[in-house]
Formats: C-alpha cells, structure tokens, sequence
C-alpha cells in the first residue's frame, strides 16, 4: 500500500492556501445533491455537521447521548490555544506550529501542524461571533492564559469550562442547521459498520439505542466524529461512553490505524478510591503552577493526607524539584506522570492504596494568603473536596496519573481522508497533529480545526469527482452489513456466561494499564498480548448480558464497546512492542539514557506506524509514512 | 455501610413503572451514587435479574446526562448533580428512594431514563445567534464589559439536565429556557435577534407540553449550576418586549 499523505508541496506557509485553491469546488447549486453522514457531535463532529450544512449540503448527524450537548468535549477544563498574539508576548503562528511539533516529540507531520497553527485564529473569531463567553479583562477584550508550560500566554478559557462553552457554541450553530433541515439528527444512535461499496464509503449501519432497530443509512461520503479511545483503559478521565467502536469498524474495513500506543497520561488526577472506581477525575495541570509534588522520603504505609501534615521537611522528598531543578514541578505531563509511579513503584506512595503522591499548597497558601490561592483554584479545590472529602486548604491533595487522550487514530491524509476513499476522520478520533504527545489546550483547537475550517474544503475536492446520484440502501453490500450486525449483536447475548462486561472490561484495563501505560518494556508487553488474546477467548464464551437487542440495553451496548477495545488493545500492544524507542507519552524501559530519561531514536522511528488489518486473528501489516523535517531541526527534550 | 434503595422500574415507555427495593450491603462512603448503582446492577446481573437502566456519561457533574430524582430531590440532598453526589451524603441503614425526572415533556424510556429532546427542539427553534462559519469579525472587535461577560457566563453554564423541569410542580421550563435567553440577551451577539429568538423558544417551550412559572423558585433551589432566577426575569421581559414592543433593555448591571 502507498501512504500518500498529500502534504502540499511548496514552502510550509503556503501549503494551505494553496492547496484551497488547488482543491476543486462543488457548485454551490449542486451541493443540495450530496448527502454527507456525520457520525460523533463533539467539537469535531458538530462544527463540521453545521458548516457542511451552512454551505448547502445535506448532512445527516449521529451521536449516542440523548443530545449532541453532551459529547466527551463538553468536559475539557483548561482551554483552547489560538495564536492571536494578543498579549504582544512574542507568539506567532510559526510559535505555536514549533511548539505543537516539539512538544510532539518529532512524530507529527509539518504540512498539518502548520496548518492548524493558521487556522487556530479564526476558530477564536468563530466561537466569540457565535457568542461563546470567553474570560475577558476589565477593558473588554479578551483574556489569555499561559498554560502547560508555554512560555507564551496564548490560551483562551471560558472559567474551567472551555470545553462546555465552546462545544455549546457548535451545538447552537448545529441546532441552527437543524431547524433549517439542512441536518438531520439522529440522537441516541449508535454505529456500528461503515458500507463500502466499490471501494468507496457510502454508508453506515445504526443501532437506534431505544428500540433496538438497526438501520442502514447511505450518503456520498462519511466523516467519523468519534473522539478517542482511553476507555481501553477501562478507568481514564473520558465520559464513560467514550469507545472506538466507529473507528475500529472502520479499520476492519480498510481504514489504516495511526499510532496506536501514542496515548496520554495526565499527571494531576484524584486517586483510585477502591474497586468500585468507575472513571478518573481530572484535576486542571494548572494546579502544579503551585502546587508541590511530595512523598515520604521512606515508604510510610497507608500515609494519609491528615497525617502529612506531621511529617517534617526533611523526611520529604520533592522529588520532582530534586530531579528536574530546572523545570521543577512544571514539567511536561509525561514525565511528571512517570516519576510519579516509580516512586509508588518503590512504595513509597501515600494513601490507602499507596498509588498516590502529594500535591501541597501550604507553601503556596504560607506565600500568598488563603485568598489568592483561593481566587485561582477554589471550584478546583472544592470538587476535589466534593469527590475525596478532604479540605485542600488543610491537608495536601492527593493525586495520581490518569489516561487522559489517545494521539492514536484512524490514519488520514491531509484532506482528513482515511486509507478508504470518502471516510474521513476527524478531531480526536484522528492520529493526526499531536505526533507522540499533546500540549494542553490543543485538543479543541484541533478539534474545530478539522470541522469548522478544514473539512468544508477538502471535502468539496472529493465530492466534485463523483456523481451525485443517490445510492439505495438496498443493494446487497448494506444488507450484508446489517446481516452481519444482527448476527454480532445475536451472538453476544447467546453467550450468556458468568462474567458481566465490566468485569472484563476491568480486566483488560489492569493489563493495558500496567504493561501499555507510563512504562513499556519488551517482556511487559509480550505479556499482555497473551492477556489479551485469553481475555478475547473469554468474552466470546463467558460474558452475560442479559435482555434482548430490540429494547434499550445498556449492558448490550457496552458489550459491543468493550468487544472492540479488547481487539485494539492487542494492536496498541503491537505498535509498542514494533517501537523501540521512547518518543513523547510512549515510554520503552529498553531507551533510555544512563539517568533514566526517553531517549528517542530519530534514525529509526521518525515514522507514523500505520496498520491494516488482515482479517480475524491474522496479524495485522504496518506500513511506514516517513516523516520529513525540512523547517525544525530534531532536538532531545530536556528538562534538568 | 448497608443501604436499601427503592427504585422506579418501568420496562418501557408503553409500560406501566412500579417501586423496587433492592439491599446492597457492602456500600463504600467513598462511592459516588453512579457507582452504587454500578455495584447494584452488577448484584442484579449475577442473579438473572435485568439491570437498571440509567443516564450517565462523563460522571464529572457537566454533560448534564445524569438525572436521578432520589428521596424525592432532583439528583439528590446536595445542590449537584447525580454523578458528584457521594455515598458518604447517606447513613448505615438509609433507605433511599429513586425515581426518574418526572414531566409529560420528559416521558420515561425505560427505568429511570427520560427522553429530553424537548429541551433540543427549544434550542433548535432559536437558540442560536445566525453567523455562518468563516467571514466573521476579528475577536477583539467585539469588546464586551466583564461584568456584562461574566453575567452571561453565569447563564451559560446551564447543563440542560432538567432538574429545575424535575423540580417544578408546574413542570416549567422557564429557568433552562431564561438561561439561554439571557446569555444572547447580554451579549452584543445576540442583539439583533433578541426579539424573534425569545418569541420562539417560548413557543416552542409551551408546544412541548411544559407548565407555566408560578415563581415557587423551586427551580432554582435544585439547579445544580446555580442558575439564577434572575434570569427568569429577564426571559420575562425579553418576550413581553417581543410581543408588544420593540426596546432596549439596560443590560449592563447584575442582581436584576
Ligand atoms: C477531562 C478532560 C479535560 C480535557 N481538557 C482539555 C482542555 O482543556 N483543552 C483541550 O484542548 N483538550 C482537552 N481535553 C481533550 C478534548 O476534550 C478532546 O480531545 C476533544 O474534546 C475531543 O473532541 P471530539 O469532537 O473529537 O470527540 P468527542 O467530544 O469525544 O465526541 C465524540 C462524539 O462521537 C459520538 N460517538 C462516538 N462513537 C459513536 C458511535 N459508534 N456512534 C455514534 N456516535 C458516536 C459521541 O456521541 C460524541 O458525539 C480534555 C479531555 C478530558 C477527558
Ligand atoms: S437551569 Fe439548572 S437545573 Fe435547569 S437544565 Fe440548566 S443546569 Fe439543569
Ligand atoms: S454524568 Fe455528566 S453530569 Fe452527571
């Protein structure tokens, strides 16, 4: 297979726009004759669904919630990058482009990093016309923050609510094209197959969530929304929803997967408090601009945050200021996650669990006041009080590292198309623009990127070429498709075995977390995919769900969702186990340098891992996409 | 600790619901009320028995899914929502009882899962400002005052989740539908479509079957964002001033 990732040729601030001349146009009188499948009504999916319907097209829209509102986007915290240069601190869209590839570790492309750079200011422009509430200053302009490290303050925030406002923001533009039949929603529906025919997507298969029905729903081209997969993690800081299902489906179908194993771990979440733990909250990174990351300097046992309090300084261990004095605390989330469990690792973590370090703000509160610190996080500080029952005012916060977001994705070329022609991917749902690891704040941007000012575009290149003829969900390629559905659906709930899906789902969470998360090694990783492979044998003979597939059945659904993460983590396995070095959020114990830090390998790995499938339990190929650095030079990170 | 909780079971919506209870006796206080349903459904799974249906998805108290009426409070004795509410709220021994948001707007799908695309249809018929992508003005173009900002933020922090309809005995949606009103009212966005877009939602809102405001302020006692009903107010004169005149209403000050 060629990997023609259609980067533009040229100098790398001409790329786009030359390449939006250079893409053909659909007359606006003919764009009323194509319809356009958008699945997923996150920031990604509702930008796009509004703006192709804005300019005419016929857009049918789906999301598994009860309402577009509530997609995963709606919880991002911290905010939205955009390089507005309004503080005069010396940004720039060049600025910002270098810090996304840096901060990436060197595994994303040019072209696209310095495209979404470009297209970042007029997302802003987009969301205040839309009347998004961004924080403002006193004078009435808008209000920016430094976030994650940045040495420039370009981030704009709605409180800790970005994600909420802004998704907001696309749900009202979305509600708009509704009323104006230009998209048709479909709520609490589920895909579950992409219909190729001829080589070309043109179509879905639907779960209607409420009845059971399943549907077949046919269109010229198809845009997966879906958002990410840390779900395989069974525990991760995503909505509980959150799976790769329409990825996946879309991969056995053609549809090359990207960097699997590129997930992120976030240093700053609240512990697991016991088994009944159903999902991780995120507590904002911010915190660690006062924050002190502590544990014992010898292993206390069950340590609990009252009794921190006693300990003094010099029985402490700052561990990330002693390491990194430079960066200190401040450090990128990856390496502050991985300290923090190789001194768990050495038991010397705190609480009940052990799997915990300190994030202390006596210092903080002893320097500033109460006051300050409580202007600056007091909601924070008040949820993790509503979640753990501990004053943070009081008593150091405990914290613990968490999955937060896969850079893993469907594979695309620069028109956001998959290796399937007419399926296109987009926002987190993508490996896109994030190489090895995300900055903070750069999710959403990429998000309303690809739907608001990217995909209207390309898409409109691909449409041009083919006629507008309708094509009939009765051919045989969609009935075979629902055939295949039913039969999946029918089989899961025959099983009817002891274990309930999420215990399997625990199960596989354990495995990825200890042998695929901050740390992987060779052997840790041939471990899993045994564990992973007895643990797909198991699901296909033990687990029970119970009720029938035309009614609303929960377990049912997570069945299917869990059926598939068990199938990706085994690929995540295998991209990790293929690359031997340490590169962003991916950790291989085999690279490092003699004090322990990643050490990358940029003469063997300066590629994008792409994988196709094979076929039921057949191995899967890789494919290589190389990368090619003409404008920053490869430098290792350092934060000593 | 040991809990008995008593919950609404309806099979679907043509079905008619009854009171269950259940005796869960390992309840950790660290569990969030989500949890100890997760722990009662998968009690209920071992012994063949259907699991309760519910809406949740991000569990962190913003995608507004949860909705539980629990001893008869929209989600529960704490101005949250469901899903930020914790077991250590109860005593060894309560009994709890679990009900789904109750309105002819929002009927019950099955267990305590109620469809709300009323609230969506509302939304569709105006609340929206009419800008397409691309072609906009530059950001800072639009000053805005902090003060009239921050208001506005206030309103926009609505989840949609339905407990001030939950709450009602009127079933009113006045307070999600003010909340949405006020954020374009306040903004210089929203201006020029002020009168149309609180004409529409109003009619909308009644088209769905929602009660009148007969100002209980139950709403705002239970609304887990804090919504105020300041902004029932000013819906209020948003929409008399749609209906019978065309004025400017002073938007700058807070506390109206
Ligand atoms: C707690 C938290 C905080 C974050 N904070 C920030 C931040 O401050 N800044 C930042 O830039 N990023 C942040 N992120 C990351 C960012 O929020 C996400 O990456 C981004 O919102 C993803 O948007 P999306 O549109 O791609 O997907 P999502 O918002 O996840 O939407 C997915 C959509 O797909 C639908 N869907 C999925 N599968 C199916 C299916 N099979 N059938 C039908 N529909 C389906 C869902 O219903 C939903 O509508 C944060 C993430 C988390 C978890
Ligand atoms: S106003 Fe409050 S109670 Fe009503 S929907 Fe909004 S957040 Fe929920
Ligand atoms: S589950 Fe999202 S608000 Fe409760």
């Amino acid at each position: 297979m060629n990997l023609d990732s259609k980067i533009p040729a040229g100098p790398l601030n001409e790329k786009w726009s030359k390449h939006k001349f250079n893409l053909k146009l659909v007359n606006p009188a003919n764009k009323r004759k194509y319809d356009v499948i958008v699945v997923g009504t996150g920031l990604a999916g509702a930008s796009a669904a509004a703006s192709l319907g804005e300019l005419g097209y016929n857009v049918k829209a789906f999301c598994f919630q009860d309402s577009p509102r509530r997609a995963h986007s709606i919880a991002a915290q911290g905010g939205i990058n955009a390089a507005k240069n309004y503080q005069n601190d010396g940004d720039s869209i060049y600025r910002l482009f270098y810090d996304t590839i840096k901060g990436g570790d060197y595994r994303a492309r040019e072209g696209n990093v310095h495209r979404l750079a470009e297209v970042s200011v007029n997302i802003i422009d987009q969301c205040v016309a839309q009347g998004v509430p961004f924080a403002r200053e006193y004078g009435g302009l808008l209000s920016n923050r430094s976030f994650g490290g940045a040495q420039v303050s370009r981030t704009f925030y709605a409180r800790g609510q970005t994600g909420q406002q802004l998704l907001l923001g696309a749900y009202s533009a979305l509600n708009r094209q509704i009323s104006n039949g230009k998209v048709k929603m479909y709520n609490r529906t589920e895909m579950l197959d992409v219909v190729v025919v001829d080589g070309k997507a043109r179509g879905i298969i639907t779960r209607d969530l409420v009845t059971g029905k399943i549907e077949a729903h046919a269109a010229h081209a198809v845009l997966l929304c879906t958002g990410g997969y840390g779900n395989v993690f069974y525990l991760s800081t995503n909505a509980k929803g959150s799976n790769v299902t329409a990825a996946w489906r879309a991969h056995k179908k053609g549809a090359l997967f990207g960097n699997p194993c590129f997930t992120q771990i976030h240093p700053t979440c609240i512990p697991v408090s016991g088994d009944h733990q159903s999902k991780l909250t995120l507590m904002s990174e911010s915190l660690r601009n006062d924050g002190r990351v502590w544990v014992p300097k010898t292993a206390i046992k069950g340590l609990k945050a009252a009794d921190a309090v006693r300990i003094p300084e010099t029985d402490r261990d700052y561990f990330l200021e002693r390491r990194y004095p430079s960066f200190g605390n401040l450090v990128p989330r990856d390496v502050a996650s991985r300290n923090a469990k190789y001194v768990c690792d050495e038991g010397r973590g705190v609480g009940t669990t052990g799997l915990a370090v300190f994030l202390d703000f006596s210092d903080a509160i002893k320097r500033d006041g109460r006051h300050v610190i409580e202007a600056k996080y007091g909601n924070l500080f008040d949820m993790y009080r509503q979640i753990t029952g501990d004053n943070p005012y009081e008593v150091p916060m405990m914290i613990y590292p968490a999955v937060h977001y896969t850079m893993g994705g469907l594979w695309v070329d620069y028109n956001l198309m998959t290796t399937v022609p007419g399926l296109y991917a987009l926002g987190e749902a993508n490996f896109s623009d994030h190489g090895a690891n995300r900055l903070g704040a750069s999710a959403l941007m990429q998000g309303l990127a690809d739907g608001y000012f990217i995909i209207p575009y390309t898409i409109g290149d691909y449409l041009a070429g083919m006629s507008w003829e309708k094509m009939s969900t009765d051919r045989a390629e969609f009935k075979e498709a629902i055939t295949n559905v039913q039969q999946r659906v029918g089989k899961m709930l025959q099983i009817k075995g002891a274990k309930t899906v999420d215990q399997l789902h625990r199960e596989l969470g354990l495995t990825m977390w200890e042998y695929c998360g901050m740390s992987r090694s060779e052997s840790g990783l041939l471990t899993a995919k045994k564990k992973i492979q007895e643990l797909k044998t198991e699901f296909w003979s033990n687990v029970n769900i119970l009720g029938s597939a035309n009614e609303l059945n929960q377990e049912l659904e997570k069945a299917g969702r869990v059926a598939d993460f068990i199938e990706l983590g085994e690929l995540m396995v295998d991209d990790a186990l293929n690359r031997s070095e340490s590169c962003g959020g991916h950790f291989r114990e085999e690279s490092q340098t003699p004090d322990g830090e990643a050490l990358r390998k940029d003469d063997q790995y300066a590629y994008v891992a792409a994988w196709e499938y094979k076929g039921e339990n057949q191995p899967e190929e890789l494919h290589k996409e190389n990368l090619v650095f003409e404008n920053v030079k490869l430098t290792q990170r350092s934060y000593k | 600790m040991k809990i008995t909780v008593k919950v609404w079971r309806q099979a679907n919506s043509q079905a008619k619901g009854g009171f269950k209870t259940y005796q869960l006796d390992h309840v950790s206080t660290d569990m969030s009320f989500l949890e100890m349903f997760d722990v009662l459904n998968a009690q209920l799974i071992r012994k063949g028995e259907d699991p309760i249906a519910f809406d949740h998805d991000c569990r962190e108290g913003i995608c507004g899914m949860c909705s539980m009426v629990i001893n008869g409070r929209p989600h529960g004795p704490l101005q949250t929502t469901t899903c930020q509410l914790h077991m250590r709220t109860f005593k060894d021994g309560d009994t709890i009882t679990v009900e789904p948001w109750r309105a002819n707007a929002f009927p019950v799908l099955k267990d305590l899962v109620v469809d709300r695309t009323a609230f969506d249809r509302i939304q569709q018929s105006g609340g929206y400002v009419s800008v397409n992508t691309g072609g906009v003005p530059d950001a800072n173009e639009i000053p805005i005052p902090k003060k009239v900002a921050d208001e506005a933020f206030d309103a926009a922090t609505c989840i949609g989740c339905g407990a001030c309809v939950a709450a009602c005995k009127n079933a009113s949606a006045m307070l999600f539908v003010g909340a949405k009103v006020s954020q374009y009212a306040l903004l210089p966005q929203g201006k020029p479509e002020r009168k149309e877009r609180a004409e529409r939602m109003v009619a909308q809102m009644d088209a769905e079957g929602f009660g009148a405001c007969t100002n209980t302020r139950a709403c705002e006692a239970e609304c887990p964002k804090g919504i105020k009903i300041t902004n029932i107010a000013r819906l209020n004169r948003e929409y008399l001033g749609a209906v019978f005149t065309s004025y400017e209403v002073e938007t700058g000050g807070g506390g109206e």
